[in-house]
This record gives C-alpha cells, structure tokens and sequence, in this order.
C-alpha cells in the first residue's frame, strides 16, 4: 500500500515536470519549428501540434536574413561589446574587490561605502543623463560607449570582495614568504583560488549584456556598431512582416548562447545561485 | 541632475533640437506636480501587477520544490527550465508577438481554447488594454522563472537535513514540513526573489518597446518605458530624467524594505 502511494506521488511528480516542461519548451519549439518554414505557414500553423513538424523543410529563410541584413556584422559587433565588457570588467572588478578586501588605504571604508550604495542603483536609473554626457563626450556610435560604462561595477566587485574575504590570508603570506610581489601573489596564488567568483562574475556579466537593448538602442543609430537584440527588434518593424525570415533570425541569435549555455551549464546555473547567495 | 536643463538629439528616437527649460529648477511648475502625480499613479498602478508577479513566484517556487527530490532526469529538466534566461529579452519579446497573435491560430489563444475545450474566446492580448500589460508580464515569467528557480533550489540545498528530520520526529507531515521547516528556512531567499523581481517589473522597457509601445493608451506603460519616451520621443529629458529619479526612488524604498526585512529576521534570532 505505501509503495503503490509512494509511486503514485513520484508519477503526479514527473507529470507536473512534463507538463511545466512543454509549456516552457513551446515558445522555443514554435520558434524553431517556424523559422524552417515557408512564411506564409507561420502564422496559421503556428497554434496546432502539427505545425512543430513542417511537412516540407526549407533554409531559405536563413539565407533571406543573410540577404536582407547584414547579420554577420551585428553578430561581430555583439560578440565584440560582450567580450570586452567581461574581459576587462573581470580584470578591473576583481582588482578593485581585492584592494578593498585586503590592502589598507585612506578612504577604503568610504569606497566600500560607495560600493554597497551603487548596488542599489539600477542601470536604467542613470540612463538618461547618462546618455546626455556621452553625448556631449561625442561617443555615440561606438563601441566605446558600449563597453565603458558597463566594465566597473559594484555588483562584481562587491562579489570579488566576498570572496577575497573568506579567503585564509597564509596563502598569500606563504607567498610572499617565498619571495613573491604582490603581483605575482596575486596572479598564482589569489586568483586561482577564487575561480568560482570569476566564473560567476563573467556568466553574470554575459547573461545581462548580451540581452542588453536600452542602452545600445539609445546610443547607435545605424548598423555600423549595433548588436544583435536592438537589430531583431528594428528588423521585425522593417516591412514586409516575413515571420519565417524573423524567426531565421531569432535562431541564428540564440544558437551561439545556447551552445555556451549547454556546454557550460553547470556554470551558468552556479553563478546566478551566487548571484542570490551573496546579493 | 546637470540634465535637467538640457535636450538632446537621438539617432534612434529622430529628435529635432527643442527649447531648455523643462527642469527640476522651477518648483513652482505644475508640471513638476503633474510628474509627481504621475509617478504616485505609477505605483497604485503597478499594484495591479503583484497578484501575477506573485504567479511568478508560486512557479518559481513550485518548480524548485519539484527539482528538490531524489528524482531520476531533474538536471534535464533544470536545464530546459533555465533555458529561456539566456534567451535575449528583445529576441523573447517578438517571438511572444508572434504567440500572442490574434485570432484562433494563435497559439496562446489556441492553446486556451484547448484548455477551456473550446469555450475560450480568441483575444487580441496585445491591444486590449485589459490585457496587454499581463500579456508582457507573463513572456517575462517565461524568461525569467528559471532565474528565479535557480536562486529559489539554492535556497532549499541550504536548508539543514537535520530540520526536516527532526521535523519528521515530531510527525510533521509533507504540508507541515513545508510550512515549518521549508518556508521558515527559505524566508531570506522569498525576500531577495520578491525585491528583485519588483524592481524588474519596474524596469520592464524591452518587452514594452516591442510588444505594445506602451498600449493601448497607457496601458502598459512601465516607469522607465515613460521615462525613455518622454526624453527621446518628446524631447523633454529634463522630464525623463525625473522620472527616473521617481523609478530611482521607488527602487530605494522597496531595497530599503528588504533590509528592514532581513534586519528583523536577525535580530529576531
């Protein structure tokens, strides 16, 4: 009896995984599903099961993306912005972190102070006068003003200097012991024993920048510098409405995060749970 | 605030150069009232949208729950379940366009009529003023739920075995456990999810700009998606930029409340 309740509880448990399963999975199957059909199908055979499985494949939506944009360049464009955003926000926020956490220096509580303070204020707080100074600074249009203002920030380094924190300072003592500058302490030693906290600041980063469409809306007006999520939205109001050749475009955007995502899950998934643990 | 007496031109917004003098400065404006009026509107106006931020949550939390069990293929479903957070808001927003079409041949509205077996009567979610502003909160559900599932599971792998063994001693059944040991122990998390994802609701201008424009009428008009319009649509970003100092001041209180939260849990202790 309490064996037949016990995989009746397990059944009712799968059931509700599958089903929150295909809901969350839908949007993804229509969009797929769509962006290999010919547009005229999309829209009318995109509410029925059947639709998932188009009797007749085609790429040329993939190639009308290629034709009626120029993908390639937003794709570089997006991939450069982000790349730089994590590099150098990595380099500059987890030595800011360790100079909080560990060296003593008039104004240090006063930085901390600020840090914590600018934890609180959201990007979209500051984004219009923010727009006004790199305007008057001539830097629209750039991949600088795309990069700049995104490469500090509080958030990464308050999560840095939690993680130096804990930290044993022997490591760093046996270091210098062994004749060891503080440069060299902190590259060999520091730094590859807070992998997780680079981990989690780089896919953190990744994941809001890479999404990122106020700002990069705000401040290029043409193709030259734009990235991909402000060239989805501008390509779906640039008629004629072709919901295959959108979709085309949705899938090519998505597919290289994906990959990332599935190759480096575990990754993603602990860096977002740091995210909620320290903040 | 040096903006607040300055315009400036968008490429992407198409402004023409306009006169200065929208700003903070002049106190005694009735514009300055109106904003803040407008920004007082904006909060009771935002309260319509905690039963559904709060549908976030339960999902949130139902689906975390459910991943918290010695069950065999739950990383499989973690997965697809995080899935859409890498998913690009904008690329998320007009994909869900295409969902909330009209008409039977939309899926959503295909996919009630199934579920109500035919009774559901087709709408157009994204021009319905009833309608619209759920309608994008609900594609942010659908990218966001994992996000907060992830944090939420975190939570619950921190809560001690032994409470819920001890808990088991005194007879605590499933319910009993969850409402003694589970939400006790996940109190501080509940707090983080909730302030996060209010602030984000706030921060709604992605969704907004593709799906709606901010209708029909108003109707789905988010604090910043008024701000960045009134700077760059109306030229007036004396006035867009008060407005984010409301949105700046909205995000304060609720991040204050938190703390205030969390500090009597401490000292509850």
């Amino acid at each position: 009896m309490r064996g037949a309740a016990r995989s009746l509880r397990i059944a009712v448990r799968y059931t509700l995984l599958l089903a929150a399963a295909a809901l969350m999975l839908a949007p993804v199957a229509i969009m797929v599903a769509g962006a290999f059909k010919p547009d005229a199908l999309v829209l009318p055979e995109a509410g029925t099961l059947r639709g998932l499985f188009p009797e007749r494949v085609t790429a040329s939506n993939f190639a009308d993306v290629l034709a009626r944009t120029r993908f390639g360049l937003f794709l570089s464009n997006s991939l450069l912005v982000n790349t730089a955003i994590v590099a150098l926000g990595l380099v500059v926020n987890s030595l800011a972190g360790y100079a909080l956490a560990r060296l003593r220096w008039r104004g240090r509580g006063v930085i901390l102070a600020g840090v914590l303070a600018l934890l609180v204020i959201p990007f979209e707080a500051i984004a219009v006068p923010l727009f006004w100074q790199v305007t008057l600074l001539g830097w629209r249009d750039t991949y600088l003003v795309q990069i700049l203002p995104f490469t500090a920030n509080a958030f990464a380094i308050y999560l840095f200097y939690t993680f130096f924190l804990e930290l044993p300072r022997e490591l760093e003592e046996a270091a210098r012991v062994d004749g060891a500058g503080p440069w060299r302490t902190y590259l060999a030693v520091v730094v590859p024993n807070v992998r997780p906290a680079f981990a989690s600041v780089a896919v953190l980063t990744f994941l809001t920048q890479w999404g990122a469409f106020l700002w990069p809306l705000m401040v290029t007006s043409g193709p030259a510098v734009r990235p991909l999520p402000v060239a989805i939205a501008t390509f779906f109001t640039q008629p004629p409405l072709q919901w295959g050749d959108i979709l085309a475009f949705g899938v090519m955007m998505v597919a290289p995060i994906l990959v990332l995502f599935l190759l480096f899950q575990g990754w993603f998934v602990r860096g977002v749970a740091a995210s909620g643990i320290k903040g | 605030m040096t903006t607040g007496t300055q315009d400036t031109r968008s490429a992407s917004w198409r402004l023409d150069h306009s006169a200065a003098g929208d700003s903070f400065v002049h106190r005694r404006d009735p514009r300055l009232r109106i904003l803040l009026g407008v920004g007082f509107a904006l909060v009771v106006v935002s309260l319509h949208r905690l039963p559904l931020l709060l549908l976030g949550l339960g999902l949130a939390l139902g689906l975390a729950l459910l991943l918290n069990q010695p069950l065999r293929g739950l990383p499989l479903f973690r997965t697809l379940f995080f899935m859409p957070v890498v998913f690009p808001m904008s690329l998320v927003a007009v994909v869900w366009v295409l969902l909330y079409a009209p008409g039977e041949a939309g899926p959503v509205n295909a996919f009630l009529g199934w579920l109500s077996l035919g009774s559901w009567s087709p709408r157009d979610f994204l021009h319905e003023p009833a309608w619209a502003l759920p309608a994008i909160m609900l594609t942010s559900i659908w990218q966001g739920v994992g996000f907060q599932m992830v944090i939420l599971l975190a939570g619950l792998q921190a809560i001690p075995a032994e409470r819920y063994e001890s808990a088991a001693i005194d007879g605590a059944g499933g319910w009993g456990r969850f409402l003694h040991v589970t939400l006790p122990g996940l109190r501080n998390t509940l707090i983080f999810v909730v302030v996060i994802t209010s602030i984000l609701a706030f921060r709604l201008f992605d969704q907004v700009r593709i799906m709606t424009q901010g209708g029909p009428g108003e109707a789905s008009t988010t604090v910043i998606y008024a701000a960045v319009r009134a700077a760059f649509e109306r030229q007036q970003v004396a006035r867009g930029a008060a407005m984010t100092v409301v949105f700046f001041l909205i995000v304060l209180a609720v991040t204050l409340l938190q703390r205030r939260l969390l500090r009597q849990e401490r000292e509850g202790r």
